[in-house]
């Protein structure tokens, strides 16, 4: 039971082969470019649906903080693409890798951080050290935020891959409880509707990339533009 | 019994049965051939079902099926101990 719970999380190969490699490329397939003015529906609706996201995303950044458009929307796309396609039936969702969260989180973070410094060292020294603190507390409030500075990309990535995790074996263990309580009645017609309900919910993985973004966001514009 | 278009260059639909071998042994089998044929067969499910003006639902969910069934043999060696049966 423990063996087979677990069983879904493994990094898939086939004949010694990375089969993961297909397996994370393959949602840019859903993805279509196209040169046109007026595209098939598809393509449309992607289109529209990024423009509502990265206006409402990008319009708190000055000119600075908005060459980083791509690179977010690109993030939230494909976060979003993959925590939905692992909610298909026995597909694998590479973002329930601890591996691959931290080499999403890391490189972003650092970069907000690096340029911060780079162009605003005053302003980003002065965060750590907010304002109107008693003069003995100073020290210690100073560990304290250089410690919560750097857990940050931690908790980015330890974050997504928990949510995720967690949402896929709750779906695991519950299929399997009203799989095992079909002869028993009464109790099926409940934990059946539980399932339903806790699919829904993980369909708000979508949400979670919204986090995701949203909480890098605003670490990116703390750092950056302030 | 040869065609009038060089065996190189014809369909599978189109050879002739007795030439079937021959044709096999000619075609591409480079890495850059293959990546070919998948780009091939790529554009013409997507120019011929994605790509027009009011594309339905029902070919992009082909593709998530056809993804499900891909891993669902993926993991069949694993989900064999799971049938509800006295002897596995």
């Amino acid at each position: 039971m423990n063996e087979n719970l677990f069983a879904s999380f493994i990094t898939p190969m086939m004949f010694g082969l990375p089969l993961v490699t297909l397996i994370v490329l393959f949602p840019s397939l859903l993805f279509p470019t196209s040169n046109r003015l007026i595209n098939n529906r598809l393509i449309s609706l992607q289109q529209w649906m990024l423009q509502l996201v990265s206006k409402q995303m990008m319009s708190i950044h000055n000119t600075k903080g908005q060459t980083w458009a791509l690179m977010l929307m690109s993030l939230i796309l494909f976060i979003g693409s993959t925590n939905l396609l692992g909610l298909l039936p026995h597909s694998f969702t590479p973002t329930t890798q601890l591996s691959m969260n931290l080499g999403m989180a890391i490189p972003l973070w650092a970069g907000a951080v690096i340029t911060g410094f780079r162009n605003k060292t005053k302003a980003s020294l002065a965060h750590f050290l907010p304002q109107g603190t008693p003069t003995p507390l100073i020290p210690m409030l100073v560990i304290i935020e250089t410690i919560s500075l750097f857990i940050q990309p931690v908790a980015l990535a330890v974050r997504l891959t928990a949510n995720i995790t967690a949402g896929h074996l709750l779906i695991h263990l519950i299929g399997g409880a009203t799989l095992a309580l079909m002869s028993i009645n009464t109790t099926t017609a409940l934990i059946t509707f539980i399932i339903l309900i806790l699919l829904t919910v993980l369909e708000f993985a979508v949400a979670m990339i919204q986090a995701y973004v949203f909480t890098l966001l605003v670490s990116l514009y703390l750092h950056d533009n302030t | 019994m040869a065609s009038v278009v060089p065996l190189k260059e014809e369909k599978l639909l189109e050879v002739e049965l007795g030439e079937l071998p021959s044709w096999i042994l000619m075609r591409d089998f480079t890495p850059s051939g293959i990546a070919g044929a998948f780009q091939r067969g790529y554009y013409r499910y997507y120019n011929e079902y994605v790509n027009v003006k009011r594309g339905s639902i029902a070919r992009l969910s082909l593709v998530l099926a056809a993804y499900v069934v891909f891993n669902y043999r993926r993991s069949h060696k694993e989900l064999k101990h799971e049938r509800p049966r006295k002897y596995h």
